[in-house]
């Protein structure tokens, strides 16, 4: 399957990364390159195989529901770029 | 001061115990050692004063003889993609450039529990994609080995920070991550030992994620006995990771009791693929000499998908990575690019945050997963997993340990491999396959090729017999190749 | 319930399938240890995973998955032994991870089932499927002029979000089958019901389409927090949607936002974009394995469900269909009942209760749950109509003020002093009075003029000042002119 500059644009945008209309053939080239690469597993047969979904095959531990809130407001928005009143900042989103 | 590079961990235990030398000594050693090898761009971070305090903690428990940690007292380092808690933590990424935890990875917690001293993060591949280390926001990492014709050598990647510092003596040891060979690769590149252990056995709580389904923390060492001390001191059953094994965490260091005669090695056709570097082919001829005299039964194996591991890893890595990296969005930490549109200030902050070997993989995997295409590309690599998972399960009925090269090639130069993605990818051939089962793998050194330049081998075992994996490596390094 | 819209061109049949949202009463959160308390600070409720920090994990809440078991067994269902959790991709500030973990092709509950008492009878209502999944955090859009807040104390809560088939055909449906599911969840304890505070919410898909023909094109309604919007939602929108279809356009698939204020519809295209949510297995979260015994030990744990309590009313207290359905609509009323009627006639008391107290709560609308009307209160006042002590009539008079004072049954009474007079002794002097006062009309009655009778009766409650109980005063009466 080989994908055109629509589909690059497409899931650029899917994947939130503005990708430049001069970056966008070499991205094509590679991109075509590796789908076409990773198209050798069509050549394996499938049928009636279980998708792996983990290797992890213990069963899954479960919580007890207690709460325990280690962070304080501060910490949490420590890292945060814009911040506000305790808030996470955005510029306006029109709903 | 005396040359502490030249001495494993085993070693330096021994004189702290004896009280030779302190672990103040031992920081500042490395820290010297450090500062003058900068050039080789090991650590992104350096935190020495941190390091000297814990030193002097270490220092007095050793002192009093009591709540010794298995690690008292020796210095490492520490991958940067492991979070610790008021230290800056940046997986190698300018969107994490400034990003300083408030809380405490697992594995990091484990070793500090341990009496582990951290000199500082290591530099990575960004978020750990990469075979070279040539994707880090804050520069390549430069192998410390150079060719003979002296050109600077990658120190493979992704954990390529941690190789090079521990293989120049800037540390006794240092944390890896594994997703699809990113320990065991470098650890060959730079003649170290790097163990994956099984997956779940390494918390994954703190570790930034690339592919969950994948990484697996591992220790890269100057030889297996520390491997064994390292992982004894990183892995536990852990509440906080969904994934993380009760299985018993057996005393690693009784690999040393392992005996190899009578076990059957598996040697699987497979591996020798076309384009395999002919000197690391004589070096693998060698090592089966070695187990043969251990005792050890050679057998002929089959790991018929073996070719379909690389394309497998590269649909369910990039998918994985591609939600687990969907949170660096420029609203609650890390780099924002400013805009007064949200859609604009997505777009523009993972542009720039994000370096082209990121934002490749990042779009491939977005593109497997999207409508019309996940089942032809995301589901099929899920069922070719199962299949190659099959393979290792057919093959452990047959032998106890897989012996195969590490990689296909010796390091090499900085920027090859460097215009065609593929070719990149095609370093972790090898080690992929025992990743996508989730197997313990180890790379220990089995000599140079005539460049002087390391051959790495592995040794995959059944999950969760890592000890077996140890004393197969062990083998491979007391002879001597 | 024949519903139908008048076109221009004659009748349309709405088609309506429901997604509620219903938050799991749980002390922490689906996947991590932060408080699910309501209110408070601005991102004080906040664990890693509820923001997405690097290197979080989730885990799971035992008590939540529960939670979605007992409630997928009392709406008849399927219970999965292997569920998987699916992370739902699509980037949105108040959305940490940049994905949501959801249930997609495996949830924990399938196929189950839920009865609705229409007028025209009861009705079976299909459900899809329940499933677990992480509710996000809240925007603030309107406290600053040029940006948006995030408070992520909400993020990560644990939502049940329960999938009707498109088996609902009118506005009172949809209402009916919310407040069925409803009962069940509060009955449960699997969530509050509170729909204000939005613990309960639903998504409506409405379409419509002439009677018997094929299904029309379906427009989703998000985020509807009161049972009283999705009624007028549901009527806006198919109203909107057959004016489109006659003008010759067509519908097109969207998700619609209602509008409290305006009582309409309109299009979020903002959000509309690019819906491809990329759904895949969370690699953080093995397969969610329940093992048999647990659904056993579960089932046995459920209390009486609404359905069943309403069978027992019915054939314990003889109640019709409609009265039983009302009383085990709701587990405080249902409760409330039973603690009235213990030991009283039912007969009696589900009309004190299904009627007159019902329409004075109806009156100020406010629900028995909130009002401080206690079970006690109305069985004092019931106690003296059935000693007689006053009568129905007198009852129903001083119902409204005895609800409003802060008295019992007892004090109310005697403050108003409007006790009745039963004492027999009491009520013959009444009658010898009047007796001894109207010689000659006793005289004509006894002569055979019946009918004085109730001029006797008359007289002496008057003279009682209305207090003497009619039924010992006729028969005093009785005994003394025979
Ligand atoms: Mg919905
Ligand atoms: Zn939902």
């Amino acid at each position: 399957m080989s994908i055109d500059n629509s589909i690059v644009r497409k899931v650029g945008k899917l994947a939130k990364i503005k990708i430049k209309e001069s970056e966008e053939n070499k991205l094509l080239d590679e991109l075509n390159n590796i789908l076409g690469w990773v198209d050798e597993l069509k050549k394996v047969d499938t049928e009636g195989v279980e998708p792996m979904l983990s290797v992890f095959n213990e069963s899954m531990n479960m919580r007890e529901d207690k709460s325990d809130s280690k962070f304080s407001n501060n910490l949490i928005t420590k890292n945060s770029p814009e911040k506000k009143a305790g808030f996470f900042v955005v510029p306006k989103v029109v709903e | 001061m005396t040359d502490f590079s030249a001495i494993d961990i085993t070693e330096a235990k021994k004189l702290l115990s004896q009280k030779q030398i302190t672990a103040t000594e031992l920081t500042e050693f490395f820290i010297k050692q450090i500062e003058e090898k900068k050039e080789l761009n090991c650590f992104i971070t350096n935190t020495f004063d941190i390091a000297l305090k814990m030193a002097k903690e270490s220092d007095e428990k050793i002192q009093k003889g009591s709540d010794l940690g298995i690690l008292e007292g020796i210095p490492i380092g520490m991958k940067d993609l492991f979070c610790t808690d008021g230290v800056k933590t940046t997986a190698g990424s300018k969107m994490l450039e400034n990003f300083v935890p408030f809380y405490e990875s697992t594995v990091s917690q484990n070793l500090w529990k341990n009496g582990a001293i951290m000199l500082g993060k290591t530099n990575m591949d960004e978020f750990a994609m990469g075979s070279a280390n040539t994707t880090s926001f804050f520069g390549n990492v430069l192998n410390p080995i150079r060719s003979d014709d002296q050109k600077d050598l990658v120190p493979g990647g992704s954990s390529g920070g941690s190789a090079a510092a521990v293989a120049s003596g800037q540390c006794f040891a240092a944390t890896g991550s594994d997703t699809g060979g990113s320990i065991r690769q470098p650890a060959s590149f730079c003649g170290l030992v790097g163990f994956k252990p099984t997956y779940g056995r390494c918390s994954r709580f703190g570790m930034v994620a690339f592919a969950s389904s994948l990484d697996q923390a591992g220790p890269i060492t100057k030889t297996v006995s520390d491997a064994a001390l390292m992982l004894q001191s990183m892995c536990s059953y852990d509440d906080k990771d969904s994934t993380s094994s009760k299985k018993l965490i057996p005393n690693f260091s009784d690999y040393k009791k392992f005996d190899l005669k009578g076990k059957k090695i598996g040697l699987p056709n497979e591996y020798i693929i076309e384009g395999l570097n002919e000197e690391i082919k004589k070096k693998f001829d060698q090592c089966i000499n070695i187990f043969k005299d251990c005792g050890a039964e050679l057998i002929d194996i089959t790991l018929p998908h073996t070719n379909y591991a690389l394309p497998t890893y590269y649909i369910i890595a990039p998918a994985e990575a591609s939600a687990n990296l969907a949170r660096y969005d420029g609203v609650r930490y890390g780099l924002r690019e400013n805009s007064e549109n949200l859609d604009d200030l997505y777009q523009t902050t993972r542009a720039s945050g994000f370096g082209d070997e990121v934002k490749r993989r990042l779009i491939i995997g977005t593109y497997v997963l999207s409508a019309g295409y996940y089942d032809a590309y995301y589901l099929k690599a899920l069922k070719v997993r199962q299949l190659i998972s099959n393979d290792f399960k057919n093959a452990f009925e047959k032998c106890d340990l897989i012996l195969t090269p590490t990689t296909p090639n010796v390091a090499f130069p900085i920027g090859e491999k460097q215009n065609d993605p593929l070719e990149m990818y095609l370093n972790d051939v090898l080690t992929v396959p025992a990743s996508l089962a989730g197997l313990p793998a180890i790379s220990v050194s089995a000599g140079n090729n005539n460049n002087n330049l390391p051959i790495g081998m592995q040794i995959i075992g059944r999950p969760f017999e890592e000890i077996s994996v140890l004393a197969a490596g062990s083998a491979i390094e007391l002879s001597k190749v | 319930m024949s519903f139908f819209i008048e076109g221009d061109t004659g009748k349309w049949e709405v088609v309506l399938g429901l997604e509620v949202h219903a938050q799991i009463k749980s002390n922490s959160k689906l996947f991590s240890t932060a408080s699910t308390e309501w209110g408070g600070d601005p991102n004080t409720h906040v664990e890693l995973v509820d923001c997405g920090m690097p290197g979080a994990l989730p885990v799971i809440n035992e008590f939540c998955v529960n939670q979605a078991i007992l409630t997928g067994l009392s709406i008849n269902a399927k219970i999965n032994e292997k569920s998987i959790f699916d992370r739902k991709n699509y980037f949105y500030p108040d959305l940490p991870q940049g994905y949501q973990i959801s249930q997609f092709e495996f949830p924990i509950v399938g196929n189950g089932f839920l009865m609705i008492q229409t007028k025209e009878g009861e009705k079976r209502i299909g459900i899809t499927r329940l499933h677990l999944e992480q509710d996000a955090g809240k925007s603030i859009h309107d406290q600053d002029i040029k940006n948006t807040l995030i408070d992520l104390n909400r993020s990560g809560c644990a939502l049940m979000e329960i999938v009707s088939e498109p088996d609902l055909r009118s506005p009172e449906e949809a209402a009916l089958y919310v407040k069925k599911l409803r009962s069940i969840l509060r009955c449960i304890g699997s969530c509050d019901g509170n729909m204000e505070k939005g613990n309960l919410r639903a998504d409506v898909n409405v379409s419509v389409r002439k009677p018997d023909s094929e299904m029309g094109t379906r427009c989703e309604i998000k985020n509807v927090n009161s049972i009283k919007f999705i009624q007028k939602a549901i009527e806006y929108e198919a109203r909107r949607q057959v004016e489109i279809i006659e003008s010759g356009k067509k519908i097109i698939q969207e998700t619609r936002l209602f509008d409290p204020n305006k009582g309409e519809t309109r299009s979020m295209r903002g959000k509309e974009e690019s819906h491809d949510y990329r759904y895949f297995p969370d690699p953080d979260l093995p397969p969610l394995i329940i093992s048999k015994e647990k659904i056993e030990e579960l089932k046995r744990s459920l209390p009486e469900l609404p359905d069943e309590k309403k069978s027992r009313f019915i054939s314990e207290y003889s109640l019709t269909d409609y009265d039983a359905e009302v009383l085990t609509d709701d587990q405080y009323v249902s409760d409330f009942f039973e603690e009235v009627v213990k030991n009283r006639d039912s007969k009696l008391v589900v009309s004190w209760i299904s009627v007159e107290l019902f329409s004075y709560l109806k009156k100020n609308s406010i629900e028995l749950s909130e009002s401080k009307i206690t079970s006690k209160k109305i069985a004092g006042l019931l106690d003296y109509i059935i000693s007689g002590k006053i009568s129905n009539r007198q009852a129903k008079e001083l119902f409204e003020p005895y609800l409003k004072s802060n008295l019992e049954a007892k004090d109310f009474i005697e403050k108003m002093g409007v006790e009745q007079v039963s004492d027999e002794g009491e009520v013959e002097g009444l009658i010898n009075r009047v007796l001894q006062e109207n010689p000659k009309m006793v005289e004509d009655y006894k002569n055979g003029k019946d009918k004085l009778f109730g001029f006797f009766v008359g007289q002496v409650m008057k003279e009682s000042k209305g207090k003497a109980n009619p039924q010992v005063v006729n028969k005093i009466l009785k005994d003394k002119l025979t």
